[in-house]
């Protein structure tokens, strides 16, 4: 019998948290323009960036993903004038927490994604997936590196 | 909910789009084995007539409370499946949308299988949000049945008359001391000949003169706040330091004025007068003191103006009057610019006096123009024997300027070429153009009128450089059809500069929380079915300041932001989103952090002690709910416990 391990590759679990009006708008235009990109990250669309609080992010790695976006309408741009600078401060936050507990805090991505960027959108996903499987699996990742 | 849940969950194949990638079936048979799904099925075309009534029979025959629609983006179907869902007795907001065309099947390819995973994770992320969904009615709110319009160029103007024909009160905001805008300026109109003016001063007359229009011209939109339906705008209106009721127009105070300035509206032809009107048949009739370019509205130093008028009209003491309004609709009209000529340095615009752009020549063509129509060239007034137009001047040109088709150019340069061979019969004309766009109605035509019966001649090809050679424009390009280099010698180059959004666009945008696309260009709601409308309610666009455009697109436009306003304004009372954030006093601090960070001002600390919601101003972001220390705020129906749960569905095994 032929012995021979595949090496499979890790296959990181992201969440990307996108603001309705701006993200979700540049992700549907990523797919109107058929930009494709890794099926890794799963969509949840909030109404704004500024809905997003520390906690969701860190219940997604608890849940065990291995990266989390959050993205927002550019400065400027929010759709509700200024929670993007909110979910902006609260990452900024978020990512000393998560060093000072031993966690890279290039796992969670910032990014400011606009309704007109769909390019933009599914490279920031390509970017991402290829920067967490570089990372490897999270703290409490359930996606196991298999050989 | 209330009692157990059972949630439908239907899955649309949306032909193709969705079934050649998704596996569609296996996703119905999968989902059904999900928490509190009892019913699950596909269907080719969710948004269909019988697509809709499988909804409508499941919810009946299967008893269920919630519904989920895997199909294309909410922003296509929302609306569509929860009217439906309404139909069959459930609350609107016990339907909700599993995006798997636009944010999976689209972008995915592969075996079919990481699609379909994907798909399933969003699906039960949305079954984990509809299940805890509460029902909500829509919020009852007044509105004032005023519009504001702000520009005044033609789009401005005629979505200004057509609002206030419909018996809606207008306020029209002009920056310039005169409406009219850009088509004051042209000569001629493309592909009729009218002359622009005269089609558009009696428009501008009317305005004027009607009884609902109130016309604050020399005036700017200070500050906007508020919401849809309850605008309220700070405008200030400038001081002109004369009286339009008493001035005459008999111009000696002109003819007196020691201080020469660019004429604007001859885009800098000529000068004129600190005191001055833009033209004869301007609106408000009435001359302006341009105080940057007086002496200093000092009596002492200068008051030449003042001492000549009879009328007694020039009034060195006006100062800015701030007028606050509330308004239920706003239209954006603020067109557009030329491309700055100091970006176009390799066709030495700036550099050399005979080389202008499209709006100079048509000054130039314009009987009320500097030269009053003879085809005169700017730096010794001679009639030039060889002119060369060249298209796309800024336009087209991804790697230096900008990328986009500015789309008027081609048309206009045409009626520039054959408006100076009926000038100088004996010139030669020679048009450089990348590709000709004449797509409108009679457009074709008169390109090709122009080609033969002018004898322009037409170049394929784009100018390499422009030099200054034995005191004439040596022009470098290229005849692609010919294969041939070009050199020509010319007298007058015209540039058919590139349009950009007017100046004031960025800036309306932060005032009233618009959106731009990446030229600058106002983003409208959808690209082809709301054109006019914008995503903050109650706004809406007219003319070239959402993409650039002609006089027919431009008047149309007018009078779809206008139909748009007036079918808002029309309705008695206006409906605000439910999605509001709502206090429970039991967790309150009454700490008021959540004030600061409304942008609404919709949170106040009451006599009780607790945070209040005002649910008129509340937009629904819910930024404050992620930023109570407490957990005491919750936004209705994308709480955090929904959140959580979709969080573990989506990224849990």
């Amino acid at each position: 019998m032929l012995k021979s391990v595949i090496k499979m590759e890790f296959e990181p679990k992201l969440v990307g948290f996108l603001c309705k009006w701006c993200s979700s708008a540049g992700a549907d235009l990523a797919g109107v323009s058929r930009r494709s990109y890794p099926s890794n990250l799963v969509p949840i669309t909030v109404n704004c960036s500024g809905r997003i609080d520390v906690s969701h992010v860190i219940r997604a790695f608890r849940d065990g993903a291995d990266g989390v976006l959050v993205s927002g309408c550019h400065p400027g741009d929010c759709h509700y004038t200024s929670g993007n600078y909110k979910a902006w401060r609260r990452v900024a936050l978020l990512k000393h927490v998560l060093e000072d507990f031993g966690m890279n805090p290039d796992r969670v991505k910032l990014e400011w994604i606009s309704a007109t960027e769909g390019d933009k959108f599914a490279q920031t996903v390509k970017e991402f997936t290829k920067e967490i499987k570089e990372l490897g699996p999270g703290p409490y990742s359930n996606v196991k590196e298999r050989e | 909910m209330a009692s157990k849940p059972r949630i439908g969950v239907f899955i649309c194949h949306c032909g193709e789009n969705i079934a050649g990638t998704v596996d569609v079936t296996g996703l119905a048979e999968r989902i059904i084995d999900y928490d509190d799904v009892t019913f699950s099925t596909d269907y080719e075309y969710m948004c269909s007539d019988p697509g809709q009534n499988k909804i409508k029979e499941a919810i009946e025959e299967e008893d269920l409370n919630g519904v989920i629609v895997a199909a294309c983006s909410p922003s296509m179907h929302e609306e569509t499946f929860r009217s439906a869902v309404e139909e069959a007795g459930l609350n609107r907001y016990r339907c909700e949308i599993a995006n798997i065309r636009e944010q999976c099947s689209w972008v995915h390819d592969g075996d079919g299988s990481k699609p379909t995973e994907k798909a399933l994770r969003i699906i039960k992320g949305a079954v984990e949000k509809v299940k805890r969904n509460i029902p909500m009615e829509p919020v009852e709110r007044e509105h004032s049945d005023k519009c504001l319009v702000i520009g005044g160029g033609v789009a401005g103007i005629q979505a200004a008359l057509d609002v206030a024909e419909a018996g809606n009160e207008v306020v029209l905001v002009e920056k310039e001391p005169t409406i009219g805008g850009h088509m004051a300026q042209l000569s001629e109109t493309f592909p009729t000949l009218d002359c622009s003016q005269c089609i558009l001063t009696p428009k501008m007359v009317e305005v004027n003169q009607h009884p609902n229009i109130e016309l604050m011209a020399y005036s700017e939109v200070k500050d906007v706040s508020g919401y849809i339906g309850n605008y309220s705008v700070q405008i200030e209106n400038k001081p002109t330091y004369v009286d339009p009721d008493a001035c005459n127009l008999c111009g000696d105070c002109e003819d007196v004025c020691p201080v020469n300035v660019q004429d604007e509206f001859n885009q800098g032809l000529t000068s004129r007068k600190a005191i001055s009107i833009p033209f004869a048949q301007a609106i408000p009739s009435s001359y302006t003191l341009d105080e940057e370019a007086c002496l200093g509205l000092n009596p002492l130093r200068c008051s030449k103006c003042a001492d000549v008028c009879d009328a007694d009209a020039v009034d060195f003491d006006q100062s800015s009057k701030f007028i606050e309004e509330e308004f239920g609709a706003i239209i954006v009209a603020t067109g557009y610019d030329l491309y700055p000529k100091e970006k176009m340095g390799e066709y030495g615009y700036g550099q050399y006096e005979d080389v202008i752009d499209g709006l100079q020549f048509e000054r130039l063509l314009s009987a009320t123009g500097p030269t009053r129509g003879e085809v005169r060239r700017p730096s010794d007034g001679k009639v030039p024997k060889d002119v060369v137009f060249v298209q796309c001047s800024g336009s087209r040109d991804p790697e230096n300027h900008n990328s986009y088709c500015s789309k008027i150019c081609c048309m206009y340069t045409a009626k520039h070429a054959k408006l100076y061979k009926e000038s100088v019969p004996d010139g030669n004309a020679y048009v450089f153009y990348i590709d000709i766009r004449a797509g409108g109605k009679d457009y074709e035509e008169f390109i090709q009128e122009v080609q033969e019966e002018d004898r322009v001649l037409y170049l394929k090809g784009k100018v390499s450089k422009l030099k200054k050679v034995d005191g004439k424009l040596r022009v470098w390009g290229m005849d692609e059809i010919a294969g041939e280099r070009m050199e020509i010698d010319a007298d007058l180059v015209v540039l058919a500069q590139s349009i950009i959004p007017s100046s004031e666009a960025k800036d309306t945008s932060r005032k009233l929380n618009l959106n731009l696309g990446q030229n600058g260009f106002y983003k409208e709601a959808h690209p082809k079915l709301r054109p006019v409308e914008s995503l903050t309610g109650g706004v809406f666009f007219a003319g070239a300041g959402q993409g650039p455009k002609d006089i027919p697109d431009t008047v149309s436009q007018g009078s779809g932001a206008a139909a748009k306003a007036i079918e808002m304004l029309s309705k008695p009372t206006l409906t605000h989103d439910p999605q509001v954030v709502e206090v429970d006093e039991d967790l309150c601090s009454g700490c008021g952090l959540c004030i600061s960070q409304c942008p609404y001002d919709a949170l106040e600390v009451n006599s009780r002690g607790v945070a209040e919601v005002n649910e008129i101003l509340c937009e629904g972001c819910g930024t404050c709910a992620s930023g109570c220390p407490t957990n005491a705020l919750s936004l209705k129906n994308l709480t955090d416990e929904q959140l959580t749960e979709m969080i573990h569905a989506q990224i849990g095994d």
